[in-house]
């Protein structure tokens, strides 16, 4: 059950600065990590966020193995137009959870 | 890994308890030193500013994760009877507000308190006809936080009456019985030294305000009986099993110690 929680200002004045925060459920399983029985546990992370506002991207992060489990990401972007703001995770093993938020300009 | 930082973390409380005021050899007042009412605290009192807004901003409370998990779980049918939580409670924000407040509640057909845990599995055994959830498995957790955070700021009230005062008394003693090779009682840290420090770390009053809770050294979210099983490890006492009727009988005393104070479940702790 792939979870993820977005929160985006629905409405903001042309020209604002909004905070946008992220939260996406995942592991983040470091791959350094062995079982008891010394069996190495295979790397799992998510490794890139890309937020496109309108088709452009205006925020990317690449993750790695360092990156605590549930990665809770928050920046800030400007408010130019209406429309939406569309949330991609990548990684490990085909993982891929794409959200998505409305915002309004006045 | 985990072993040493259990070790480390005895020995500190084996250090820090020799510096204070009494030495940790000598037996404590038993049952003298409660803490009074109103200088009770929740554990969220504790914490740094970073921490709060965390739990304050549903947004950034990763809890809400298993929350949403549980919504999902709450109206799934599941098991021989086909039928889904929400099929005989309908609505959680209106039937299972309060619920996680009162519990572990008596339960008549067994004959003693049940957790929160253990009654969301009976009704899953006994009403959907559907396997019992793992102790600590994702989904028993979603159900259980999906169940608590209906109870968000609801006073703490658990019934106690003369079924369940022998249950209350017996958790009671364990929560002042001194355990492990470090010989410490719960009270000792909890009654008497709330608000020192333990390796680096304050120490709470234990008020099991926000179970389950999301502990960011677990990265995860957790039940009140992982927290307890945590502690015994720490002062190398072996733990109970999940379930074992200790560990409900301490739950149950926890909860009555933290009377009235308002639940704020999925809390975030550090």
């Amino acid at each position: 059950m792939a979870r993820a929680l977005v929160n985006v200002p629905a409405r903001a004045r042309r020209g604002e600065v909004v905070e946008i925060k992220t939260l996406i459920a995942h592991p983040m399983e470091t791959g350094f990590r062995r079982t008891q029985l010394g069996e190495p546990i295979p790397r799992d992370i998510i490794q890139r966020f890309v937020c496109t506002y309108n088709g452009v991207e205006v925020f990317r992060a690449d993750l790695h193995p360092a990156i605590a489990a549930n990665p809770f990401i928050v920046f800030s972007t400007v408010a130019t137009e209406s429309g939406t703001l569309v949330f991609e995770w990548t990684g490990d093993h085909g993982f891929a959870v794409t959200q998505s938020a409305a915002i309004t300009v006045e | 890994m985990r072993r040493l930082g259990a070790a480390l973390l005895a020995l500190g409380v084996a250090a820090s308890l020799d510096m204070g005021p009494h030495n940790w050899r000598t037996p404590s007042p038993s049952l003298a030193a409660e803490i009074p009412l109103a200088e009770r605290r929740s554990g969220y009192a504790f914490m740094g500013r970073e921490t709060r807004a965390m739990q304050d901003d549903d947004t950034a409370n990763p809890g809400m994760l298993w929350v949403l998990d549980g919504a999902t779980l709450w109206s799934k049918k599941a098991g021989a009877a086909g039928r889904a939580c929400a099929d005989c409670h309908g609505d959680a924000a209106t039937s299972m507000k309060g619920v996680a407040a009162r519990h572990p509640s008596f339960d008549a057909a067994r004959g003693r308190p049940v957790t929160l845990e253990q009654r969301i599995n009976l009704c899953r055994v006994e009403r959907q006809e559907a396997p019992a959830l793992a102790w600590e498995s994702r989904d028993l957790l979603a159900l259980t936080a999906f169940v608590a955070r209906q109870s968000r700021g609801v006073p703490i009230d658990v019934a106690v009456d003369a079924r369940v005062q022998p249950f209350l008394d017996a958790g009671r003693a364990a929560f002042h019985r001194r355990q492990g090779q470090v010989n410490l009682a719960c009270s000792q840290c909890h009654d008497e030294r709330w608000g020192q420090r333990l390796a680096g770390n304050v120490i709470p009053q234990a008020h099991p305000t926000g179970y389950p809770l999301y502990r960011l050294e677990w990265q995860s979210l957790g039940s009140l009986q992982r927290r307890l099983r945590n502690c015994l490890v720490g002062i190398r006492a072996e733990p109970y099993p999940f379930g074992a009727p200790e560990l409900v009988e301490l739950e149950l005393y926890l909860m009555w110690r933290a009377r009235g104070m308002p639940f704020e479940a999925p809390a975030v702790r550090p």
